[in-house]
């Protein structure tokens, strides 16, 4: 039974759960699935009223929704990656361990390599904050992240999120093949 | 009469509280299935940039697929919200330097951390506090954006 609640899903069972969340929300109360907005609530919540740029003067209260589906990824991720959590590493290619001992990386249980959480290196610190904010910045300025744009966007067949999503893949193949290992050596 | 505004105000709240709920839950599922489908994992992430595996691949396409179908048949059967009214997608707004541009700041993001803003809250829940950094760093990227928003093509 544990075996069975914490071992990984193949593509074919997960990829559609995924696809589904686009009707359910938009049954649930004719809701856009999109998670980065959620950065954009936070920032309308936290800055304070006199330093608040434009761009977050709204009423974030209509948002909540949003904010409760953030909270439950959060959830979600308790019960799944630490109570339920698959006690073996991800089970990769070949090439794609070969390119980790490449990086220097190794392949623990887990979602992400013990050496990205050593805080005591100041690379881990310089990749997980340029990240963050590249993320953040990105899609806000691209309006929308994986879900608003790759399967949301595109499952209803909005070119704007067609072009979106195949820049999001230009990028990461620059950073995840020329950027990222520059960082490392 | 004075009594009736309550008892009227009271089956809203109660049922905007039940839908807030449920938005909960649609999101603890989605977080288990991020997990679960390794979606939020550094190193499937890393993979499917560097071309090595077809699961990402496949779950993405399956997603979509998915969506795509769903989405038509809820139109075909001009099916209605839970709360009435009829079902409508938003529409992207125009524009086209805004999504490679901002696409592309997003996936350079993505690529380094491997994570994209779902994967963050899901990591976060599962007790990787780094993501804390993450999350704080693209605060200050989203909070950025709305400051140069006005100087930017879109």
């Amino acid at each position: 039974m544990i075996e069975f609640l914490s071992s990984p899903w193949p593509w074919f069972i997960a990829g559609p759960l995924i696809g589904l969340m686009v009707p359910l929300l938009l049954l649930l109360g004719n809701k856009t699935f999109g998670i980065s907005a959620n950065l954009r609530h936070a920032c309308a919540i936290l800055l304070p009223e006199n330093a608040k740029p434009g761009f977050f003067r709204y009423d974030w209260r209509k948002e909540k929704w949003n904010l409760m589906f953030a909270g439950g990824l959060i959830l979600g991720g308790l019960l799944a990656g630490l109570i339920f959590a698959n006690p073996e590493p991800t089970r990769l290619s070949a090439g794609a361990i070969r390119s980790l001992q490449e990086l220097g990386m190794g392949l623990n249980p887990g979602l992400i390599p013990s050496e990205l959480l050593d805080l005591s290196r100041p690379v881990v610190w310089l990749i997980l904050s340029l990240s963050g904010l590249l993320v953040g910045f990105g899609t806000r300025y691209g309006g929308g992240c994986t879900s608003g744009h790759a399967i949301t966007g595109l499952s209803t067949l909005q070119f704007p999120s067609l072009v979106a999503t195949v820049s999001f893949f230009a990028g990461g193949i620059l950073s995840a093949n020329f950027l990222l290992p520059l960082l490392l050596k | 009469m004075i009594s009736s505004t309550p008892t009227r105000t009271e089956p809203q709240a109660l049922s905007s509280t039940l839908s807030l709920l449920a938005y909960l839950l649609a999101g603890t599922f989605f977080g288990v299935v991020l997990v679960k489908s390794e979606a939020a994992s550094w190193y499937r992430i890393q993979e499917m940039f560097r071309f090595q595996s077809f699961h990402m691949y496949g779950l993405i396409g399956s997603a979509v697929l998915t969506g795509m179908l769903t989405t038509w048949l809820l139109r075909r059967f001009q099916a209605r919200s839970l709360d009435g009214q009829a079902i409508k997608v938003q529409s992207k707004d125009p524009g086209l330097p805004r999504y490679v541009l901002g696409g592309l700041t997003f996936g350079v993001g993505w690529g380094l951390a491997g994570v994209c803003p779902g994967p963050i809250f899901t990591l976060l829940g599962s007790g990787i506090w780094a993501m804390l950094i993450v999350l704080l760093f693209a605060l200050i990227g989203t909070w950025l954006y709305g400051v140069v928003q006005d100087r930017l093509p879109h």
